[in-house]
């Protein structure tokens, strides 16, 4: 067929090839149907099995709740203390997504800089690489002293761990244009900021949002890690206190919560960003 | 006189420095396309033929020497909104729609008025893609693409439409249809068509004139007039006329 037929005839001759042959259709949508639900299911078996694994382990070996808890003693404390678990998930939540969106922003708009003015970038890309080379762990107390023990230095933590991949992806995704559709732009006389908001912006989506998954599990770790200091709420504490008192049931339900979330943020960025790149599907296929 | 001419050149001459030094591009360039006409630029690869496209559409200084676009320097050409420019593999948008890829001339420029704007349904239309509009380019095959950028490039309604080897991607059969449809489009808008090719057969049957360049220096090697009669078809390509004509192309090519 010609890949250049008139378009009603075109789709016409498709809709007849797919009409011919239902029976082989039906068969193709179900082995699609079959591979769908292999792949939801495969990763949840694995895990059942090797929460098994885990719970036969400890009950065989007899290992010692406080060295590894059996998985049903952590299901029990989920269940009974869950109320309490969610009491300190708000602050680390409230805190992630805070320092999310301040790191973003920040990143988004020193990138604009660094695209607007080469030079902003050579003067300024060396401190954030210097400033990223901080450990998370080295970073938190200096906050701490800086910014007091309430929520401020978690966010400022949160919000320093996500700013160097977005800075990084966002300059990329705003400098990496083609450079015909540059030349476009300059034939049809388009001004800078028309050539800003045209092209360079919509070309940084994808870098974009590589970046914003990256940083929204990385950010409810700045946000736990803050809290490892002087903290007395929050996901990070909970972690610290249950240690310090050999409550491996409780570090345990603590983390399965700290890493829910963390996966249900990076899940909401991405179908954010499956609505938003409905045209990139053509480069990810 | 000069206002009769679409573009003109006088002694035009383009280098460019790179760390390996000075390459001259072009060299005492002499032309002048008249208002209307249809020429094709052929020439071996680096001859410059793509880098004279880009000085008439202000994409390139030249290093002396003058053009003119519709009357004026090309820079003036290009804020009027008179050049419209092809390039070799669409560059459409891939984040809009063919709708929208057509609009963008219309809405870009600095809110300047468009008084030849052309309704984008109708060139849609006339390039053979209405029903599309909804689609995005990743689902668009090569040659619907080149009909896209060939309706974004007319919207506007430039007296002057700049084309880079806009079908060299294509396969023959396409590149055949689209060479017939370019040619009925010529001939409803009347458009001034300036078309760079390294296909002897593209050039000669497109063309009024064919503008051989030779390269290193890129130079006119000779003006070549195509007697063949309008309106062209495809089956004019196996005329004695053609055959002769495309033999003489190819062996001033090869002393290009």
């Amino acid at each position: 067929m010609s890949s250049q037929a008139e378009p009603a005839a075109q789709s016409a001759a498709i809709g007849a090839a797919f009409a011919d042959d239902a029976e082989a259709q039906a068969r193709f949508l179900a082995h699609k149907r079959y591979l769908a639900w292999r792949r939801r299911l495969l990763p949840v078996g694995a895990v059942l099995l090797f929460l098994l694994l885990w719970w036969q382990a400890v009950e065989r070996f007899d290992i010692k709740p406080f060295i590894a808890p059996s998985p049903v003693a952590v299901a029990q404390v989920l269940y009974e203390r869950f109320d309490m678990l969610m009491s300190n998930l708000l602050p680390t939540a409230i805190e992630a997504v805070c320092g999310f969106l301040l790191g973003n922003f920040a990143a988004i708009c020193l990138a604009t800089a660094f695209v607007w003015r080469k030079t902003m970038e050579e003067a300024l890309f060396p401190i954030a690489v210097m400033v990223n080379t901080i450990p998370v762990v080295a970073k938190a107390p200096i906050l701490v002293l800086l910014l007091g023990n309430g929520m401020e230095p978690k966010i400022a933590i949160a919000a320093i761990i996500c700013f160097f991949p977005t800075l990084v992806n966002m300059t990329r995704g705003l400098r990496d244009v083609r450079s015909e559709q540059l030349e476009l732009m300059r034939v049809l006389s388009a001004t800078p900021s028309e050539v800003f908001f045209r092209i360079r912006v919509p070309n940084a989506l994808p870098y974009l949002f590589s970046a914003l998954k990256i940083a929204a599990s990385t950010a409810v770790i700045g946000a736990i890690v803050g809290e490892w200091i002087g903290s007395t709420r929050g996901i990070g504490a909970l972690i610290i206190q249950s240690t310090y008192n050999f409550d491996s049931p409780l570090l345990y339900a603590t983390i399965v919560v700290g890493s829910t979330f963390s996966a249900l943020f990076f899940g909401v960025i991405s179908v954010i960003e499956r609505r938003t790149l409905r045209w990139n599907v053509g480069h990810n296929a | 006189m000069q206002a009769a001419d679409a573009v003109r050149c006088e002694r035009l001459t383009v280098r460019f420095t790179t760390e390996r030094g000075t390459v001259t591009a072009l060299e005492n360039i002499d032309l002048a396309i008249p208002r209307g006409s249809f020429l094709t630029l052929l020439g071996p690869s680096g001859c410059g033929k793509s880098t004279l496209l880009r000085v008439m559409a202000d994409l390139i200084e030249p290093s002396s020497g003058k053009m003119s676009v519709m009357g004026d320097v090309p820079a003036v050409a290009r804020l009027n909104r008179e050049i419209g420019f092809v390039f070799q593999d669409a560059a459409l948008l891939p984040w809009r729609n063919v709708l929208s890829n057509v609009t963008l001339p219309l809405e870009v420029g600095g809110g300047k008025a468009l008084p030849g704007a052309r309704a984008p349904q109708d060139l849609l239309a006339l390039v053979g893609l209405s029903g599309w509009e909804q689609a995005y380019p990743h689902e668009l095959s090569g040659g619907m693409r080149q009909r896209v950028a060939i309706a974004r490039a007319l919207v506007s309604g430039p007296r002057l439409l700049l084309m880079d080897e806009p079908f060299g991607a294509l396969d023959e059969i396409t590149r055949d249809r689209l060479n017939e449809e370019l040619l009925q489009v010529w001939a409803s808008t009347g458009t001034t068509i300036v078309f760079v090719t390294h296909s002897i057969y593209e050039a000669a049957f497109l063309g009024q004139k064919v503008l051989l360049l030779a390269a290193r220096p890129g130079r006119v090697r000779e003006l070549v007039p195509v007697t063949l009669g309008t309106p062209r078809q495809l089956a004019m390509r196996e005329t004695p006329e053609f055959v002769a004509l495309a033999g003489h192309l190819r062996r001033v090519l090869e002393t290009c």
